[in-house]
């Protein structure tokens, strides 16, 4: 994979608030960016585009966070596709839930961008 | 807030409350079905989610007591979702009025001010009873750090200087699973400093006991860094579960022996599947209870107005059109005359079109009813059951907007003065809950809405009274049962006592039938006493445009609503009968109505008598069911034209409702026909008086 193109980040979150943060956040950081609402929405754009990370809500409407990543750990094409939850402080039990699904990290919301960004430099190479 | 411009913050921030309307709607609609009884469990996570997505948002930007509020809200829905606590009617008066105050708190948060602790306190209070002792969001920390008791020599002074780390690193076959890569950490470690990086490939074994999925590797990495251990850990955050892990001060020449004798961070092993938590996982996929999978999307509001726009001069240009083909007389040519009737429809369709984008159900609004009966509820003391129907029923942006306000007023009438109080009805035989209905429907072009109670009715004894202490009618007058029915709406009828603490505003029946007639719309009252009472409330369809007969009086344009109009009539002199100096007559269908000249009542200048014999006149009738002919000197036609504003372009002028532009760019005015009607009335024994010729 060029390193000169930019990553693809797939955001995951039926909140058009917290979709457009990550926009604003991402791009600036560079990243090239594809939005879903929900998980249903997600395993669709999955198909046809390309994900150097996914970046998933976890309660969602349709297909939750933890069903999402279930299932994109079960495609093959994605088992090592890096996925950041985006979790709240108060939600321990369902951040577990999310990593024992497969996610590779989180984000604390409200997030900072900087943060952001360091979450995902830890998981794409 | 990060890198990000205060611009782009601002405009995410509209979004957030845009986003915040919807998330209260679907709040208010989910608790309302399961006080109705659902208890489908897509419903009660779907208000869970709305209250959820309220806090996160108000998170980003650092709405605090909303945060707070909206945490103890989301955590009682919790209970409620994993069934721990049952939806009885009163823990979901709780949740409802819980609601109420979440919206109060958005409203807050949008317009920058703080709520009074009071308002907010003691619902908080009783959110928090109706879950165990749960865990307060904790303050939002710049480092997601959780500090691990490690054993360790006490660390120097946290400066600038650069120390030596060594970090030893295992990862487990979890961390693989969970696709974190090593050597992504390895390169974000050196990102920190100087990294020497050893790998030990040791526990690889041969080909064949080599399992792809399995983990063989670990590094020692040696780091010169002026970053503190938080900073180190930190690169690990997301995989210290799922490996070895240690980090400790280099203490240089040391015996490696020595220095792992620093604390090991033991990793905890991987949880099972099986989790203790009795939360139950919400159901995946769920079969989703909202509207059918129409897609929608989101438009800016300015788009639309400008389509709007486009698509009414495209009207205005079709028609202009028209009437150069027509004045060329070319439409007798079969193919010019196709077309242009082609082309008239096909505007028409395009124009309906685009009127349907912007048309909305009126169930917003009818959703704001649920809250302000609640409220009714607590500030009387009575029980109240709203019903509503025809939510589905849409009008044009236009309208929504300005029915809020006709409607609150009848509901809080129907709720002061027409439902009695519960112990009151019991011993009238009726259920303690009254009811009110609220309805919309179309009709006749226009928009009907009913608010009904089953209350005790208009005391019409009492009306009659106070309208004949105000002077409103003669203490002999004659009026039939409707006619005292509507006396409420009399100006200066209302009076403080009259008046509820609930409105607050002090506004009287009189200034909303004034409003709902600024918007073209009726409103009346029908009562059966001991029964209840009905507002009926007519809007047009839209404020943006009207169908009208265009007609012309002393070379003026005039436009005369078509709702208002009854037929055009041809008077011949012999119907008319003189009354006066300044009122006529005209005979029609056995009876007798004003007959205006519209001429003179603009101040155009008056007719010349006797009446010509092509003289037409409109049949038109007021909101109040008076009727009058209209003498215009020509009729030109219907048109369908697009309202501007008289005041907003120039001023007030009694007499006319507003103003549109032509098809050949003239301005024509559009009648206000009640103006007219009644004010004919007033002058019927008054001297002329100018008022439009200017």
């Amino acid at each position: 994979m060029s390193s000169l193109e930019p990553k693809t980040i797939l955001t995951v979150d039926d909140s058009r608030t917290m979709r457009d943060m990550l926009r604003l956040a991402l791009v600036e950081a560079g990243y090239r960016v594809v939005q879903a609402i929900d998980g249903v929405e997600g395993l669709k754009l999955l198909e046809v585009e390309r994900a150097d990370v996914i970046i998933t809500d976890i309660n969602m409407p349709n297909l939750d966070g933890v069903g999402f990543i279930e299932t994109v750990r079960g495609d093959a094409r994605h088992r090592a596709t890096p996925i950041l939850v985006l979790t709240t402080e108060s939600e321990p039990v369902l951040k577990d839930r999310a990593r024992q699904a497969g996610a590779t990290g989180w984000i604390v919301k409200p997030f900072n961008p900087t943060k952001l960004v360091d979450a995902i430099r830890r998981v794409a190479a | 807030m990060g890198t990000l411009s205060p611009e782009s913050l601002a405009a995410i921030r509209v979004v957030f409350f845009q986003e915040c309307e919807e998330h209260l709607a679907e709040i208010e609609a989910g608790l309302s079905a399961l006080q109705g009884g659902d208890r489908d469990p897509e419903t009660i996570n779907a208000v869970f989610r709305a209250v959820h997505s309220v806090k996160g948002g108000a998170g980003i930007f650092e709405l605090e007591a909303l945060v707070q509020f909206s945490h103890r809200f989301e955590t009682a829905l919790a209970e409620v979702r994993a069934g721990r606590l049952e939806p009885d009617p009163e823990i979901l008066r709780v949740l409802l009025r819980a609601a109420d105050v979440l919206a109060d708190l958005v409203e807050a948060g949008r317009e920058g001010r703080s709520m009074r602790a009071d308002r907010m306190a003691p619902l908080s209070e009783e959110l928090a009873a109706l879950a165990p002792a749960s865990a307060e969001p904790v303050e939002f920390d710049e480092l997601n750090f959780e500090p691990r008791p490690v054993v360790f020599q006490p660390l120097g002074a946290t400066g600038r200087a650069i120390r030596t780390w060594r970090v030893r690193f295992r990862p487990y076959a979890g961390l693989y699973a969970k696709a974190n890569e090593p050597l992504v950490l390895l390169r974000e470690l050196e990102r920190l400093g100087r990294a020497e990086i050893v790998l030990d490939a040791s526990g690889v074994p041969t080909l064949e006991a080599f399992d792809p999925e399995d983990s063989y590797l670990s590094w020692t990495i040696t780091l010169a860094t002026e970053h503190d251990e938080a900073a180190i850990r930190e690169v690990f955050e997301f995989v210290e579960d799922d490996c070895e892990l240690s980090i400790a001060l280099d203490i240089g020449d040391l015996p490696p022996a020595v220095a792992t004798t620093q604390a090991t961070f033991e990793a905890e092993p991987l949880a099972t599947a099986g989790e203790p938590h009795p939360e139950p996982a919400p159901s995946i996929p769920v079969a989703g209870r909202g509207p059918a999978a129409a897609q929608t999307i989101r438009v800016d509001l300015d788009r639309v107005e400008r389509l709007v726009d486009l698509v009414s001069e495209l009207v205005i240009n079709q028609s202009m059109l028209a009437e150069h083909i027509a004045a060329e007389a070319l439409n007798r040519r079969d193919g010019v005359a196709i077309a242009l009737d082609d082309l008239h429809q096909l505007t028409r369709d395009i124009q309906d079109s685009v009127m349907a984008i912007r048309a909305q159900p009126v169930k917003a609004v009818f959703q704001r009813m649920s809250r302000l009966v609640r409220e009714a509820e607590q500030a009387t003391g009575k029980r109240v059951r709203l019903v509503t129907e025809g939510e589905t029923v849409e009008v044009d942006r236009t309208v929504i907007e300005r029915l809020t306000e006709p409607l609150t007023h009848m509901v809080r009438n129907a709720i002061d003065h027409g439902v009695e109080a519960p112990e009151r009805r019991l011993a009238l035989g009726k259920p303690p809950e009254g009811v009110v209905r609220v309805s919309a429907a179309h009709r006749g072009g226009r928009i009907v809405i009913e608010v009904a109670d089953d209350g005790e009715g208009i005391d019409r004894e009492r009306v009659r009274a106070i309208a004949v202490e105000r002077g409103l009618i003669a203490d002999e007058a004659a009026l039939d049962d409707e006619a005292i029915d509507n006396l409420i709406f009399a100006p200066g009828f209302s009076t403080a006592e009259a008046l509820s603490d609930l409105s607050g505003r002090g506004v009287g029946m009189d200034v909303v039938r004034r409003g709902v007639q600024a918007l073209g719309g009726r409103i009346s009252i029908s009562s059966r006493r001991g029964e209840g009472a009905t507002f009926l409330l007519s809007l047009p369809l839209t404020l943006a445009v009207l169908d009208g007969m265009l007609v012309s009086v002393r070379g003026q344009s005039l436009v005369a609503p078509l709702s208002t109009l009854i037929e055009t009539v041809q008077p011949r002199p012999a119907d008319i009968r003189r009354l006066g100096p300044n009122a006529s007559l005209l005979a029609i269908r056995g009876t007798h109505v004003p007959l205006i000249d519209l001429g003179q009542a603009l101040g155009y200048g008056r007719q010349a008598e006797p009446l010509s014999a092509q003289a037409v006149a409109l049949l038109v009738e007021d909101d109040a069911g008076e009727r009058a002919a209209l003498l215009v000197d020509d009729i030109l036609g219907q048109r369908q034209v697009v309202i501007k504003s008289l005041e907003a372009n120039y001023r007030e002028v009694e007499g006319v409702a507003a103003a549109t532009i032509l098809g050949d760019g003239r301005v024509a005015l559009i009648l206000d026909v009640n103006a007219i009607i009644a004010s004919q009335r007033r002058h019927a024994d008054a001297p002329e008086r100018p008022s439009v010729a200017a």
